[in-house]
């Protein structure tokens, strides 16, 4: 690709990013003819690097991790899957502001997080639209549902998602393909939930189950986040980038980290500057017109560090929110050893990820709930593929050694059940990113420095799911260990919990992080038009989390799709009308 | 027979692939080749790179004791537990300084009680103060530092077995094996709901 880097190629879309939303966008321009470069911070994909299938044994210290970190109170969760990153990421700093909790989770890997995501695929419901309209907080968005749904059918259609028809308000159906069976904690789960008066139902994954666009099914060995071989579940790299590569329409230009935009007199942007990773030296792609789909933090990064005189704020920031209303979603969770699952017949249980879950069930009930916005649940188990730190738990509560430890280990393998709540977060001015102003990274790029704070609205949230997770697992007969309600992936690495808060996710920990450059019709109150455009510089589009206005308790990739399969056939029709 | 099950799923996953036509033989084979590359060289004798003669004897003890041979079935020793916490151990000054205390600390107890080191008093004197340092209530100024040691080294046992081939089989683990459709665990739902408040 060495004449990538000639600065007389003026390329009509360059894409900044190759995650949900820039892979998306790649794909949907390239099957309308236009030609794409599309950018990627860190390597090629690699489908042989994937550790599908492997072993413990074989992988190096049995992902006990490099120095047998699990043993230095270090997380090794990430061992065997397609991450390429974590939120410590060697020369790419960030900060936090003191009195806040944030943790940034970055991959550097053509596909991004989608190649190790959950694959669970919501579609907002038709009210996570208008919220403020409904109780007053936060913001409404400048589109409706009618708007997207013809996106969700799309993507939906060309990605494949597990799900059956349901005529649910919170959680509308879409094109959908039969899930795989339930598990044995799958139906103790659903009908506690019915004892309890909620509907749980077939989860919707993005994991395709019969041959879909070439696509071989699922063979069920439960290993989505280490990416897959047979490109069953989606990821952009493999389901939508590769194949747009056949086109001859798309060029990756990998290791290249986006530095700056540069514009001319009149404000358009007309080149991107970046680090060429491969020998650090700067240099600078042409554009007629580009979209930011670094994740929502980077593309906000990017816009504050791209400050001239004309933009002393920073690109398309004259409304000076880019970097504000940043929001993840709410994370709680609770576990408990279910005795009725011992000794039960050994089956295979890996399947794909959620077989199961319970969408929000009191979306007409806020008035009586305390507390504004809803959650939904999903739901874990099964006997998972040991590993390290699989039988710590059992060990510690057993103690002891030899034949009657290992009968403990035994007998409790595969019996516990745990339930993840995942709970709409209100946009908070508390809660927000900029350029630290000392801090740079490896390549002198300055770096974020992030603020964060969560309500009462939230706080109330998870008060209300611990209470709903035991009584679903007290009601089929589970065990909620001592100090049962730890928040998950929230309880690592950040200060120590507090007594006297639920326990709710860090900040940034479920990995959900979204807004920083919202959509609105206003120009002075968002940075982005209906159609992710920026207001002030119209060769400029966004195409992941940063337009979210809103975030619902739905995780965001689906949304992120359709709405960059939307930018992508508006930004087409501009360029072929000439008015970008 | 080794890495049997794994070629299996390979071979079907690769079959399978292949009758789609979509990829990726080649990718899945590498996979293979570098994962039975790493099997072999887990043979052999090993020779412990971070602890002494005597303190690797320690190790292979204790190891033999949290996770035994039971009733003819391969335990933590057959697994190659002391040869990977030695591997991990080599890697990690802190945990090497852990062991090296711990096996003192037990070398010391054992002279008190008539012996000169752990390894050489009668097995009768060393599960008796494993009986001791195998639990948290007997937690005193003396025992505290064994206790906490004795958890270090039954926890490494039991992810060395758990994440070895034996383990794995020990523990009847029945997936990572592709299979074309996921039939309803009809079997196994009936047994949980009859045991269960919501059957």
């Amino acid at each position: 690709m060495p004449h990538l880097t000639q600065a007389s190629d003026i390329h009509d879309v360059v894409v900044i990013g190759s995650g949900a939303g820039g892979g998306t966008v790649t794909k949907v321009l390239a099957d309308l003819g236009v030609s794409v470069l599309l950018m990627e911070a860190g390597p090629m994909l690699s489908m042989s690097d994937l550790k599908e299938h492997m072993w413990p044994y074989h992988v190096p210290h049995r992902g006990a991790g490099p120095k047998g970190e699990a043993y230095s109170g270090r997380p090794t969760g990430f061992t065997y899957s397609a991450t390429y990153g974590g939120a410590q990421l060697p020369g790419e700093p960030y900060t936090v502001a003191p009195g806040s909790d944030f943790s940034w989770f970055r991959s550097r890997i053509l596909g991004g997080r989608t190649n190790h995501y959950g694959r669970v695929t919501l579609r907002f419901a038709d009210y996570d639209f208008t919220p403020r309209s409904r109780d007053g907080l936060g913001f409404d968005w400048p589109i409706s549902y009618e708007d997207l749904a013809p996106y969700y059918d799309k993507a939906e259609a060309f990605i494949g998602v597990t799900g059956t028809v349901e005529k649910i308000r919170s959680a509308p159906d879409g094109i959908f393909q039969t899930p795989a069976a339930l598990r044995v904690h799958d139906t103790l789960v659903q009908r506690s939930c019915a004892k309890l008066g909620i509907r749980a139902v077939p989860g919707r994954q993005a994991v395709i189950t019969r041959t879909t666009n070439g696509r071989p099914a699922c063979h069920y060995c439960g290993q989505c986040g280490r990416g897959c071989m047979t490109a069953s579940n989606y990821a952009s790299s493999y389901v939508q980038i590769f194949p747009a590569m056949k086109t001859g329409r798309v060029q990756v230009l990998a290791n290249a980290m986006a530095r700056e935009l540069v514009t001319d007199a009149t404000g358009k942007v007309t080149a991107i500057s970046y680090i060429d990773k491969t020998d650090g030296s700067e240099k600078q792609v042409r554009c007629r017109t580009v979209v930011l789909a670094a994740s929502a933090c980077e593309t906000s990064r990017l816009l504050l560090n791209s400050k001239s005189s004309r933009h002393p704020q920073g690109l398309a920031n004259a409304s000076g929110t880019v970097g504000r209303y940043l929001m993840d979603t709410v994370g709680s969770s609770m576990s408990a050893v279910v005795p009725a699952l011992s000794g039960m017949p050994r089956y295979n249980s890996d399947g794909y990820g959620g077989h199961l879950y319970v969408p929000w069930w009191g979306w007409d009930k806020h008035g009586e709930l305390g507390f504004p916005r809803g959650y939904h649940i999903e739901v874990g188990g099964g006997y998972g593929m040991p590993g390290i730190g699989s039988f710590t738990g059992i060990v510690n509560r057993t103690e002891g050694y030899g034949v009657r430890m290992k009968q403990a280990i035994r007998d409790e393998y595969g019996t516990s059940i745990g339930l993840s709540g995942r709970g709409e977060m209100i946009p908070n001015e508390q809660s927000y990113c900029e350029i630290d102003p000392d801090v740079k990274d490896r390549w002198g790029i300055p770096v974020l420095r992030f603020h964060w704070a969560w309500s009462d609205h939230e706080l109330n949230q998870v008060r209300h799911m611990q209470q709903t997770f035991r009584a679903i697992l007290e009601g089929l007969g589970g065990r909620v260990a001592t100090g049962g309600g730890r928040s998950g992936r929230g309880g690592r690495g950040g200060p120590p919990p507090d007594p006297n808060r639920p326990p709710i996710s860090r900040g940034g920990a479920i990995i959900h992080e979204v807004g920083t450059v919202r959509m609105g019709d206003d120009p002075k109150t968002s940075p982005l038009n209906r159609y992710c455009q920026a207001h002030e510089v119209k060769n400029l589009f966004v195409a992941d989390g940063a337009p979210f206005v809103s975030n619902p308790d739905k995780n965001p990739t689906h949304t992120i799709v359709a709405l960059a399969w939307r930018t992508a056939e508006y930004l087409a029709e501009e360029l072929r009308k000439a008015n970008v | 027979m080794s890495d049997i099950s794994r070629r299996d799923a390979l071979r079907r996953l690769a079959l399978a692939m292949t009758a789609t036509g979509l990829i990726d033989r080649v990718a899945a084979e590498e996979v293979h080749g570098m994962t039975s590359q790493a099997a072999a060289t887990a043979g052999g004798t090993y020779a412990p790179r971070t602890f002494t003669a005597a303190q690797y004897r320690t190790l292979e003890r204790l190891a033999d004791l949290i996770i035994p041979v039971e009733n003819g079935a391969p335990g933590a020793l057959a697994a190659g537990a002391p040869a990977w916490i030695d591997m991990i151990s080599s890697e990690n000054d802190e945990l090497k300084a852990s062991y090296a205390k711990g096996f003192a600390w037990l070398d010391e107890v054992m002279k008190t009680r008539g012996a000169s080191d752990f390894t050489s008093a009668p097995a009768a004197e060393q599960t008796s103060l494993l009986d001791l340092i195998a639990y948290r209530r007997n937690a005193s100024p003396e025992l505290t530092p064994g206790i906490e040691f004795f958890a270090l080294v039954r926890r490494m046992t039991v992810d060395a077995f758990y994440t070895s081939e034996i383990g794995i089989r020990d523990i009847d683990y029945r997936g990572n094996s592709p299979t074309a459709a996921y039939p309803s665990p009809t079997e196994s739902i009936a047994y949980a709901l009859k045991r269960s408040p919501v059957g």
